[in-house]
């Protein structure tokens, strides 16, 4: 029973990550079309601002606080400069935006690697974060780990947030005019283009945040971007593009399901089945869990 | 182009676009594989080493990126200071020694095309470096096909033997089979195993069941993750309520960052169930940080606090080269003594022709900060003093028990009964 629980937690937090590194590359990929393998280096931008943070204050706790603003505008700067430097004059043309944001995805990998130097860095994590909640004690007891909470806690804010920005400030209007017609919304007198750029800080800005959420858990290096890209764009490709509510059932059906078969067999043999899953899953449907049914003509 | 055209186009090429990003995803993951072959036309006569009149060069190969760099950079710069000694005291047979270090950059097939680029290109007169099994095995037969020298100076699973790798690492009978013996003594009636999914933990850990098949302890769990893996709550949740008297843990690299602070996450300690590390040395305590790691085990032949005058020396030059706060492990003793290893072997044969010091080897000591080292000849292997050693709040690693004296290495275990039936 306390297995089980245990178990289900596990997933859960899996998916909490799954969701806080997605979450970002929902709004980029998801609404703007734009396919930005640089994604995973502002996860890894985001990482680095914690470590840089708690090396220059030391404490602990408060610079993993601090950090969290700081990460999502040090990641979404770099966002918005990459969105005003290469991004911007290549809409419309995804094939070259992919290998562009490659390249710079693999620049920031040996700029990171030239700052911080090749071994990977760790953060402390703090007092409160270390540890457990016991909730059922005994031989077997179910406990849930302080870091996974907050991880939890901060994907839920990080979601919570998105999704009222997006359905009622006037900013997420314009966001959502300009991701469900463009030329419309152009003719409306929205000036797209800036809403690019600010739905760009956004979504770059989240990836900084789960990079801050990542420090707590795994160790922070010039390349663990390329090892979470590719959870990222399966999580909102599985979800649907356009929708947030598709890549939170996709990160939580992932991080369950990750974890329920490698309970019971082995973590290779839990990939193998997460990926099987997604290829039979996308095969009955291609358009992902939930899609945006707009009035352009496709 | 009107715009009254854009969004049907903007999709169609979106679709394409997707196609295109699968592609290129992968890609990512099939590149590594690239390559493997590296060398295999090289056949015929072992590649001649270029040396000159008061020069001789010798190959650095380690990882200085990815996973396996918090390990890697610390093993070159304990061979560069062992160069860098040498060089002081006037060299080999006359000749100022030449380093060139290269980057496995963690991938094995980048390891297989360095070997050859240093031993074909840059004509070094001995290979010193690789720290994963699966890396050794991506050279070994580069370096068996060129007839060069391959000094591997860490701890390993042991069957393998090969005419041109000098293994100066513990052997599993100088690490593994004395952990067991350990633990055993200490009254353990039962273990859970956790390491990296390639070569070192699989053939370990089957060592190990064997052992505790003839020994009467249990075997409750065994799990592996990929090498890289940080995701380790499932395990340590399996690990938790398997409920074992203590954990055998064969992870290399960051993962142990991830388990250990997973496994203190789950209300686990070294007083309920003790973990016994065979690939966490000094430099990944301090970068797993101690307070995730205090009480627990480790197994190897040499720790910084190892007592001794040749170990003061070598940690008090090391420090005095890299910092005062620079850890010395167990990985960079044995590269630091393969090189002064090699200069033996070289000097008695008075050539740096592969032949003549391989000829050389047997019975050849050296007083390593470990203690004295012997050369076996037949395996090529060293005899090594087994100690454990538990990790202080410090961060430093303090002997517990050791074997009495060195221990003559048995790569295919013959000299054990339980052992028959694994190689």
């Amino acid at each position: 029973m306390t297995v089980f629980l245990s178990q289900s937690f596990t997933g859960i937090s899996i998916g909490a990550v799954l969701l806080l590194i997605a979450l970002g590359l929902s709004l980029t990929f998801g609404q703007m079309g734009v396919i930005n393998m640089a994604h995973g280096e502002f996860i890894m931008a985001g990482a680095y601002t914690t470590y840089v943070l708690q090396q220059s204050i030391g404490g602990a706790g408060v610079s993993l606080l601090l950090s969290l603003p700081l990460a999502f505008l040090v990641a979404g700067a770099m966002g918005v400069l990459l969105e005003w430097l290469l991004i911007r004059h290549l809409y419309a043309r995804p094939l070259d935006t992919l290998l562009v944001t490659w390249g710079v995805s693999l620049f920031l990998q040996q700029l990171a690697r030239d700052i911080f130097g090749a071994p990977n860095v760790q953060v402390r994590a703090p007092e409160w974060l270390t540890g457990n909640v016991r909730l059922i004690g005994g031989e077997h007891p179910f406990t849930l780990a302080h870091n996974r909470i907050f991880i939890l806690a901060l994907a839920l804010a990080a979601l919570v947030s998105l999704a009222l920005t997006l359905r009622v400030s006037p900013l997420g209007r314009r966001i959502r005019a300009v991701v469900q017609h463009r030329d419309l919304a152009e003719a409306s007198g929205i000036a797209t283009a800036r809403v690019d750029r600010v739905t760009f800080f956004i979504g770059s800005g989240l990836a900084g945040l789960a990079g801050v959420a990542l420090t707590l858990v795994g160790p922070i290096g010039p390349t663990m971007g390329t090892n979470l890209i590719i959870d990222a764009f399966l999580v909102v490709v599985v979800g649907g593009i356009g929708r947030l509510r598709g890549a939170v059932i996709a990160a939580f059906a992932l991080g369950v399901l990750q974890a329920v078969v490698e309970y019971s067999a082995t973590v290779s043999v839990a990939k193998v089945t997460v990926l099987v899953g997604i290829v039979a899953f996308l095969q009955w449907r291609p358009q992902g869990i939930s899609t945006l049914r707009t009035r352009s003509l496709v | 182009m009107s715009t009254a055209l854009r969004a049907p186009r903007a999709r169609r090429v979106r679709r394409r676009g997707l196609a295109a990003l699968a592609l290129v995803l992968a890609g990512t993951l099939a590149l590594p594989a690239c390559g493997a072959k590296a060398g295999e036309e090289s056949e015929g006569p072992g590649a001649t080493a270029d040396i000159s009149e008061d020069t001789v060069k010798v190959g650095l190969l380690n990882s200085l990126s990815g996973t396996m760099a918090i390990s890697e950079v610390t093993v070159r710069d304990a061979l560069l200071l062992a160069i860098e000694e040498i060089n002081a005291a006037g060299g080999v047979l006359g000749r100022r020694i030449e380093p060139i270090s290269e980057d496995g950059a963690s991938d094995w097939p980048t390891f297989a095309e360095k070997s050859e680029k240093l031993i074909r290109q840059d004509g070094v007169a001995a290979v010193f470096g690789c720290w994963t099994s699966a890396s050794r095995k991506a050279v070994l037969p580069v370096f068996e096909q060129n007839k060069a020298l391959l000094f591997y100076p860490v701890q390993y699973e042991g069957l393998e033997q090969s005419p041109y790798i000098f293994y100066t690492g513990a052997t599993t009978n100088q690490q593994i089979v004395p952990a067991l013996d350990y633990l055993a003594e200490e009254g353990v009636d039962s273990l859970y195993l956790v390491g990296s999914d390639y070569v070192f933990p699989r053939t370990a850990n089957k060592i190990i069941k064997a052992y505790a098949e003839a020994h009467g302890i249990e075997i409750l769990g065994e799990d592996y993750a990929p090498l890289g893996s940080t995701e380790f709550a499932t395990i340590a949740n399996k690990v938790e309520s398997a409920g074992a008297d203590a954990v055998f843990n064969t992870l290399n690299g960051d993962s142990n960052v991830a388990f250990f602070k997973e496994y203190t996450s789950a209300g686990l300690t070294a007083e309920t169930m003790p973990v016994v590390s065979v690939s966490i040395a000094e430099e990944e305590v301090k970068s797993i940080g101690a307070q995730y790691l205090e009480g627990q085990l480790t197994s190897w032949n040499y720790y910084q606090t190892t007592e001794g005058a040749a170990n003061e020396k070598f940690v008090a030059a090391y420090q005095a080269k890299y910092g005062e706060d620079k850890p010395t492990s167990d990985p960079m003793e044995a590269a630091y003594t393969s090189v002064y290893l090699w200069k033996a072997m070289v000097e008695k044969a008075g050539s740096f022709d592969v032949a003549d010091v391989k000829a050389a080897a047997d019975g050849i000591t050296f007083e390593a900060p470990e203690g004295l080292v012997t050369i076996d000849g037949e395996t090529q292997h060293i005899h090594k003093t087994n100690r454990i050693g538990r990790i202080g709040a410090d961060g430093l690693i303090t002997e517990v028990w050791s074997s009495d004296g060195p221990i003559k290495p048995d790569p295919y275990l013959k000299g054990y009964d339980w052992a028959e039936g694994l190689s």
